[in-house]
């Protein structure tokens, strides 16, 4: 089937204000590839990636149990290195969030909370990662402006920059070509497809024709239950459940 | 409600009272200024605000030293008050429930509801001695505990809950997700506070300090009972020292004996006025400019 | 190395915040504590219910019901004639003229800036008038003048619950045939009505602890004041006035008179809080 997975979610359930949101999710996500969670909108998905980043501690009333298994460690119930575990996952929200700094500090804040202190290697890398995201033409004259002056395509690929100049292995992505205009959301994609390469890709969308177009993998969520995973294959023209086949044919919103 | 019926009358009466309350202030400042005018009898603009001559009876009046105590006292409480809040607000909404946001607002409003001369009572009879016989000391200083410093202490706790509930307000405006952006990327709840919430933040608490400010300038009972009221330029700050308001509220039975003292104080309002606007203006600028930086 | 000197820092900020809360809810406590610790053992019966009598400022007999009345006098004209003008004005400006955005913007700034005006200069704008009116420090006097003072405070503060009212709900009683004198009183009010006794609690308690406003403009007596044109004391006044004397026994008397104060200022801040509570559990929104 699938060589040995990069993250093994397992049992995982979680309550806010005793509401449950995920039951019992069991999930092997395949390294180096783009793993799509689709589903309705609804509060599900973005949970269950802030669990895989532990952004979900930062939340008030929320019960979880479960293990996430991440090279070997669980690490959903360690309270050790919590800032090495969620450098490992590299985050991008629905819309883009620059932090309230110039560009060039933008990419250098997650190696500078580091320790990172030599100027020329900051340099060197800042360069790199706003090339791998083809900004680096745009923005290499005014890369002490502040990063709010960029346009909101420009932001979000600051942010997946920013993002992967911390080397994550992982990359966690919540929607995020939900506030750009197409063509900015046709770049991200693409990025997606070049960096699947070099990361393990989890995708949360409910637009099926994105999945459709970037998935190796699907899983299906549906009010907090995972109903499907399969290959993208399997998933899009032999799906098994009803319910995914309704979702498929667009009959939900 | 029969007079309700009848639109035209009931707006024209709601009108007028718009009408008073727009007119009515606006009457009063330009009212003190011609009070004040008496005052450029003897003096020039730059001998009222810098001289520290002080001699009513030859109608020299130089607000220079009250001005300077005005200034002293609000400073330090600003110095006092601020990193307090400071913290106290990053606190409440970062590293606690938000329970306790609910918790501590009714005594942060309750705070700022206990009425000036209770401070002053308070202070007169708990700081005053403890500044006396414990602090000025620590510093090698000598000081009946009425001094520029008391004042500055109370005026601190005066305007705590006003620059508290401010920059409460300004760190909720910032949506969750920029510190979460920046906790994924792996920095520790205190490195996102020191390189991004406060950051983003920035302009809205130097809002804040300056609304403190200028609530600090205006204040008066509370300082006066504390201050020690004496017309000079302190030596240090365990000295007895005179702001401005308190110059205005002490010298009130003054009025009818000096010829032309009616006019000092008046002027000397003039001059609170002004300092006021222009710090209160100052601050809703900038609040004004926190706001359109965050809801870009 | 590097990651214990950060948590190291982390620790040391995180001590000096929870010390900054402490301080501001050490201070109120200690505030409170003392003001009853001192004042209420020389609280007495006598006090809230007679005059002052000949010589009571040098230990003689009489307690403070002249300042008691005159403030609770004063407090309740000022609060009175401040919402005469201030809710037809807050209505105004969130529904006659809710359309010119630009104008009520202005108008709200205006009164924004009113509020910050320290009360001192109230004060003086208050001898202004008595001068301009031709009236002595007298009851009337203060209550223009404290009017004058919270006006700015109670406007702000209903305006702040008009502005959230849903525009549905003005356009749902005008389409149902009301004017808009009519939507204001009967529908906004009712709606808001909670929050807008708030706002006139709260500017009832500023009224009643105000002292820099009072001083040039009510004047003071040992009387009750029967009429307005009578100056009047107060309770900031009295405390002031009992502190300032060098009898021991009077200065006692003043802290009574400033737990007597604080309690009351205690007692509003209660209701407000019970009463807000009370609006956020029915708001249409």
């Amino acid at each position: 089937m699938m060589m040995y997975p990069k993250i093994s979610i397992q049992n995982l359930n979680l309550s806010i204000r005793k509401q449950p949101i995920l039951k019992d999710i069991n999930l092997d996500i395949p390294p180096n590839k783009i793993t799509v969670i689709l589903g309705p909108s609804g509060c599900g998905k973005t949970t269950l990636l802030k669990c895989l980043n532990r952004l979900i501690d930062l939340e008030e009333n929320i019960d979880i149990n479960g293990k996430i298994i991440l090279d070997g460690e669980d690490i959903l119930n360690t309270r050790k290195d919590l800032p090495g575990i969620r450098k490992k996952m590299g985050l991008l929200s629905q819309r883009p969030y620059p932090l309230p700094m110039s560009i060039f500090d933008n990419i250098a804040y997650g190696m500078r909370i580091n320790g990172l202190r030599n100027k020329g290697v900051i340099h060197q890398k800042v360069e790199h990662y706003l090339k791998q995201l083809s900004l680096w033409d745009e923005v290499k004259d005014r890369l002490r402006e502040p990063a709010s002056r960029l346009s909101l395509g420009q932001q979000q690929r600051l942010c997946l920059a920013r993002g992967l100049a911390v080397e994550p292995e992982i990359i966690l992505a919540d929607e995020p070509t939900s506030a750009l205009d197409p063509i900015s959301s046709m770049s991200i994609e693409k990025k997606f497809v070049q960096l699947k390469e070099n990361y393990t890709i989890i995708l949360v969308t409910h637009i099926l024709r994105q999945a459709k177009r970037l998935a190796d993998y699907v899983a299906f969520i549906y009010l907090g239950e995972v109903i499907e995973f399969g290959t993208a294959d399997e998933f899009f023209n032999n799906p098994r459940q009803d319910i995914t086949k309704e979702y498929i044919r667009g009959i939900f919103n | 409600m029969y007079f309700l019926r009848r639109e035209k009358v009931s707006s024209i009466i709601m009108y007028f009272f718009l009408g008073l309350a727009l007119v009515i202030p606006i009457v009063l400042v330009i009212g003190l200024f011609i009070k004040s005018n008496g005052v450029f009898d003897n003096n020039s603009i730059s001998d009222l605000l810098f001289s520290t001559v002080w001699k009513p009876y030859q109608g020299k009046y130089g607000f220079g030293a009250f001005i300077f105590n005005s200034v002293l006292v609000t400073m330090l409480s600003a110095l006092m008050a601020v990193p307090v809040c400071i913290l106290a607000a990053v606190y409440l909404t970062y590293y606690t429930k938000s329970i306790y946001l609910k918790i501590f607002q009714p005594i942060i409003d309750i705070l700022a509801g206990i009425p000036s001369i209770i401070y002053g009572v308070w202070g007169v009879l708990i700081v005053v001695p403890v500044i006396s016989k414990y602090v000025a000391p620590f510093f090698h200083y000598e000081s009946t505990g009425y001094s520029v410093f008391t004042g500055g202490v109370i005026l601190a706790i005066m305007i705590i809950p006003f620059i508290l509930n401010i920059l409460i307000e300004i760190f909720k405006s910032i949506s969750k997700e920029l510190p979460e952006a920046s906790i994924a990327l792996g920095a520790t709840q205190w490195q996102t506070i020191k390189y991004v919430v406060m950051r983003k933040a920035f302009t809205g608490i130097v809002s804040s300090v300056v609304f403190g400010l200028s609530r600090a300038f205006g204040e008066t009972i509370a300082v006066l009972m504390v201050v020690g009221n004496v017309t000079q330029l302190p030596g240090n700050i365990f000295q007895p020292g005179y702001p401005l308001p308190s110059l205005i509220a002490n010298n009130f039975g003054e009025l009818m004996a000096i010829p032309g003292y009616e006019s000092a104080l008046m002027f000397a309002a003039v001059i609170l006025f002004f300092i006021v606007m222009f710090f209160n203006i100052a601050a809703r600028l900038l609040i004004t400019r926190y706001e359109n930086s965050v809801l870009s | 190395m590097r990651k214990k000197l950060l948590r190291i820092e982390e620790i040391f900020f995180k001590l000096l915040m929870i010390l900054s809360l402490a301080i501001v809810v050490l201070v109120l406590s200690i505030i409170v504590y003392t003001i009853f610790k001192k004042g209420l053992p020389s609280l007495s019966w006598e006090m809230i219910s007679q005059t002052p009598k000949g010589g009571y400022y040098f230990g003689k007999g009489g307690g403070i019901l002249n300042a008691i009345v005159g403030s609770v006098y004063l407090a309740f004209g000022a609060t009175l004639l401040a919402i005469i003008i201030g809710i037809p004005v807050s209505l105004l400006l969130n529904i006659h003229l809710k359309k010119f955005k630009r104008l009520v913007d202005s108008i709200r700034g205006f009164f924004d800036l009113l509020c910050g005006i320290p009360s001192i200069v109230y004060g003086a704008f208050g001898f202004t008038i008595m001068i301009f009116l031709g009236i002595k420090a007298s009851l009337l006097a203060g209550i223009i003048t404290i009017a004058l003072l919270i006006l700015p405070i109670m406007i702000n503060a209903m305006d702040a619950v008009l502005k959230n009212v849903p525009t549905g709900l003005l356009q749902a009683s005008m389409s149902l045939g009301a004017n808009k004198s009519q939507t204001a009183f009967i529908v906004y009010l009712r709606q808001c009505s909670s929050a807008i006794i708030t706002a006139i609690i709260i500017s009832f308690g500023r009224a009643i602890g105000d002292t820099a406003a009072v001083l040039f403009t009510t004047g003071y007596t040992d009387n009750i004041p029967s009429s307005l044109l009578q100056p009047s004391a107060t309770l900031p006044l009295s405390i002031f006035f009992q502190l300032s004397s060098p009898i021991p026994e009077v200065q006692n008397r003043a802290y009574a008179s400033a737990a007597i104060l604080t309690i009351i200022i205690l007692i509003i801040s209660l209701i407000s809080r019970v009463l807000s509570g009370k609006y956020n559990k029915h708001k249409i929104s």
